[in-house]
């Protein structure tokens, strides 16, 4: 068989991208509470970090105490801009909650573009929420630059403010230990997802609730984001179905010598 | 109404311009082409834009802190003072100098390097207490595989179990690629259909 040249790689991914879209527009719909919808109330199967992270935001709201986010250093033009988008996206959630309480979260990231993006989503969620006089701009800060700077950064946030949980969720490295750690010591529940996987080996250590894997991009469908997070998780799994036959038919064809 | 037309522009702006970057990825257009070097350089200078910003924010919160006399404001005269100082040499001699170098040698790199050394200790004491935490077949199964990989790795005198080093290489060879592959489809998966609500506009982390 004649290897695939360039021109045809960009062919297949433009179809599996366009593939991808088509099935999320598809699900959003039939998934919308008021459709009269054909597909069945999907049931999210259950990851005890979410279970946890929404007890941790009632309870916030009650105590009157903080939340702490930390958003990593995936730049926006990078590899770790997708898991970033995912941390912003909880963060308008947990900040959407906490409005009604006396503390909003506060967020550290390690690039100056997700600090901005993390004040904007604060700012944008009290401003519909009808308290943006609550808004602080230090409620979103840059803690450091270079991996270990950011995590010395964020340390004062878990031990200074009175906050009862630590989400982090975004690109970190091994760096990530040395905060989880931290959060650990201060008594308050971590719950951390990364798309690196040198991260997510440490934070399955130090971290109580590590999310592995695709569990960080579930967070939107698990917060109630919208429909579009669920649908969206529905047209991965279709697709990640797909490749596992592709591969197990792949493997097939090369045992009976067709390949 | 204002307000709507100034969202719908937002959508429509960021929509035009990630469908031009993802085109670009995959039809080799010279017109596409350029436009996506365009598109890069301004998110480029955007972004160091955004650094600076996010520079100005870390010192205006850390001389708050100092003006206000809260808690543990002598690091942040640390931070002021150390910050300044890097700022001048690296403004005066420029970021390659001896002034700049020996910042970088002998403040940073000692640092980060202790920093490094904490971590080891961390993780030997997180892979304790995941074992108190989740004592699980798994988590019994992950300490074996990480001692096995440490003292296949490196040389220990007293230990010198040759069936270590081959074992080492089988677990990173076979077992850690292929849970590798997976998780990384997951992230994969995870990370394009991020990327697709933004590009559909069913998530506008850019809105105002």
């Amino acid at each position: 068989m004649d290897a695939l040249t360039q021109a045809d790689l960009g062919l297949i991914g433009l179809i599996f991208v366009l593939l991808f879209t088509l099935l999320i527009i598809a699900f959003a719909p039939l998934l919308r509470e008021d459709s009269g919808r054909t597909l069945p109330k999907r049931r999210l199967r259950d990851i005890s970090a979410f279970t946890k992270l929404r007890g941790a935001i009632n309870n916030s709201v009650e105590a009157g105490q903080r939340l702490h986010l930390t958003l990593g250093r995936g730049a926006l033009v990078g590899m770790g801009s997708a898991s970033a988008l995912v941390g912003l996206s909880v963060l308008g959630r947990v900040a959407q909650t906490l409005s009604l309480g006396e503390k909003g979260p506060i967020t550290t990231s390690g690039d100056g573009t997700l600090m901005i993006l993390s004040q904007d989503t604060t700012h944008n969620t009290y401003s519909t929420a009808g308290v943006v006089e609550k808004y602080d701009p230090s409620d979103g800060q840059l803690s450091g630059l270079t991996p270990f700077s950011y995590a010395s950064g964020t340390l004062p946030f878990i031990y200074d403010q009175d906050s009862t949980a630590t989400v982090m969720a975004g690109h970190f490295g091994a760096e990530a230990a040395l905060i989880a750690d931290a959060s650990e010591n201060a008594g308050n529940l971590t719950i951390a997802g990364s798309d690196n996987l040198s991260a997510q080996a440490v934070l399955l250590v130090t971290a109580n609730e590590p999310l592995i894997g695709e569990e960080l991009y579930a967070a939107g469908a698990y917060t109630q984001a919208g429909d579009m997070h669920t649908a969206s998780l529905l047209a991965q799994d279709v697709i990640r179905w797909t490749l596992v036959g592709v591969i197990l038919l792949g493997i097939l064809l090369k045992l009976i010598g067709i390949l | 109404m204002i307000g709507i037309i100034k969202r719908y522009i937002l959508v429509g702006t960021a929509i035009i311009a990630g469908m031009v970057i993802l085109l670009g990825y995959f039809i080799k257009l010279p017109a596409i082409d350029s436009a996506r070097t365009i598109l890069l350089n301004w998110a480029i200078i955007l972004a160091a834009v955004a650094l600076i910003i996010g520079l100005v924010n870390l010192l205006v919160v850390h001389s708050r802190k100092i003006i206000d006399k809260k808690s543990g404001n002598v690091y942040s005269v640390i931070l002021l003072v150390s910050f300044t100082i890097t700022l001048l040499v690296g403004l005066i001699s420029g970021p390659t100098s001896q002034g700049s170098l020996w910042i970088f040698n002998n403040v940073q790199v000692p640092i980060e390097t202790s920093l490094l050394g904490i971590l080891a200790v961390v993780l030997i004491l997180g892979a304790v207490r995941l074992l108190y935490r989740q004592p699980t077949s798994f988590s019994l199964i992950f300490m074996i595989a990480a001692l096995v990989i440490l003292l296949g790795t490196v040389s220990v005198p007293w230990i010198n179990v040759s069936w270590l080093s081959s074992a080492r290489s089988w677990i990173t060879r076979v077992p850690v690629v292929a849970g590798a592959r997976g998780i990384l489809m997951g992230v994969v998966l995870g990370t394009v259909a991020t990327g697709l609500r933004v590009l559909i506009g069913a998530d506008r982390p850019y809105e105002d």
